[in-house]
């Protein structure tokens, strides 16, 4: 399929370049992976004047701690086999590494980025419950100045973020939790295994004090964090009473739909099988035993 | 507008120019003559296009040419620099293709992950091969002759 629609394609050098060009330009879009960009630049379901590559900034594919210690700062060219790799990654948020393991495959993984990820946004997306679980912040920049988005805040709609024209992800930051005293699960539903588009994606945290951070994706517009479910939980022992009474709050949280990947009554059901089971997984390597991370719970 | 782009092509240093729209795909196998990267589906989801983008795989539909300037290209023509490959013999030996229009994604792909992992689990295989469809659905005697030649090579 040949790219019908006009456009130049351009790659500053700087930040402060690539700003530039997107403030001047209406018609500009960031470029850093480009596996969902070009397909849609071939479908003709994005028109623009000008493609700006971001990937000769310099430091924007790096991972590192903050200066203040506090926070993983993730830079937006950095890739999901990247965040497989990193030390620091597998060190603080082994987590995450588990989910970066479960986007599409491995070639594709050596192109697309986390901020790619997040700036697409289509409902199946593999990293949104996961930063929601986390509680990400997304670093915005513009030729105006520089903003800081919570990832509560950023979901518009499908496809929508709360990205203004002129703005680029710099980089996205996960709050580094207290001694990494907690344990994490992520779960993603395909049709099969190897390189499929989730039909329900899911991250759980288990914190001290039984405390929970429960996310899904793909079974909503937009990623969301089920609080009432937290809420439940909080401080007490899930007892198969308990967990009941998640499953039936859970129809009220979620809204998935039925599509070509499976049915509205199959993802509410797998929704809950597999709360279920990453319940089970976090509850067994909070205490040091469970699964390695990376695996799939399935 | 075209940009002029320079890039090393299995070993040899390239210098062409390139249309904004066009992809690596594109220009590889219609301007350079490179036609072990085949047009599947076109948007990520076969691994027919398969190539090393810096020693690491990446599906060349998915890349416009002009972000390859500066980087270092490697297709299969390029691996088989030396002539047929050891484990290509042994997918030859074990019947692994049948119409071999993925073949050669699956060869870049097989290559990269030998590389990264020389002896590799049967789900490591899956793994690192499982953005690489076959369509005569002989995924078996692939992944067969992958084990077969790591086994004799530890």
């Amino acid at each position: 399929m040949t790219i019908l629609s006009e456009f130049e394609y351009t790659r500053p050098k700087s930040l402060k370049e690539a700003l530039k060009i997107l403030a001047k330009e209406k018609g500009a879009i960031p470029l850093s992976g480009g596996t969902d960009i070009v397909p849609l630049l071939k479908d003709g379901r994005i028109v623009c004047t000008t493609i700006v590559d971001l990937k000769n900034i310099k430091r924007m594919d790096e991972i590192g701690l903050s200066r203040d210690k506090k926070y993983i700062v993730i830079g937006s060219l950095v890739t999901f086999s990247e965040l497989i790799k990193s030390k620091l990654i597998q060190k603080h948020f082994p987590v995450l590494m588990e989910m970066a393991k479960t986007v599409a495959s491995v070639a594709v993984r050596n192109r697309a980025t986390l901020a790619g990820n997040i700036c697409s946004a289509v409902p199946s997306m593999d990293s949104g419950s996961l930063l929601m679980a986390l509680e990400a912040n997304i670093h915005v920049e513009s030729l105006k100045g520089k903003r800081v988005v919570s990832i509560n805040k950023w979901f518009k709609a499908p496809r929508k973020t709360v990205l203004k024209r002129g703005e680029i992800v710099t980089s996205i930051s996960l709050p580094l939790i207290n001694k990494n005293k907690y344990a994490g699960a992520y779960l993603k539903l395909g049709r099969y295994q190897g390189e499929d588009l989730a039909q329900v994606s899911l991250t759980i945290l288990s914190l001290p004090e039984k405390s929970y951070r429960i996310a899904f994706g793909a079974v909503s517009p937009i990623p969301i964090r089920a609080s009432i479910i937290e809420k439940k939980f909080q401080g007490k022992d899930i007892t198969e009473e308990l967990l009941q009474e998640a499953k039936v709050c859970l129809e009220k949280i979620i809204s998935p739909i039925s599509d070509v990947r499976a049915s509205e009554e199959y993802r509410m059901h797998m929704a809950k099988v597999m709360m279920e089971r990453g319940l089970e997984v976090v509850k067994k390597r909070y205490h040091g035993e469970g699964p390695e991370y990376g695996v799939t719970h399935l | 507008m075209k940009n002029k782009i320079s890039f090393i092509l299995n070993g040899e240093k390239r210098q062409l120019e390139v249309g904004p729209q066009d992809t690596l795909l594109e220009v590889l196998r219609t301007k350079l003559g490179i036609t072990s990267p085949k047009v599947g589906c076109d948007r990520g989801d076969c691994g027919a296009c398969t190539i090393l983008l810096n020693g690491d795989t990446v599906k060349s539909c998915l890349i416009l040419a002009n972000e390859i300037d500066g980087q270092e290209v490697t297709t299969l023509e390029g691996l088989m620099e030396h002539g047929i490959l050891p484990i290509q013999e042994k997918m030859v030996e074990k019947n692994s293709f049948q119409c071999g229009y993925c073949t050669p994604g699956f060869l870049v792909s097989t290559h990269a992950l030998l590389k990264k992992t020389p002896c590799p689990t049967k789900e490591e295989i899956k793994e690192g091969l499982a953005g690489n469809l076959c369509r005569c659905t002989g995924y078996t005697p692939i992944i067969d002759a992958i084990i077969d030649f790591t086994k004799k090579n530890s």
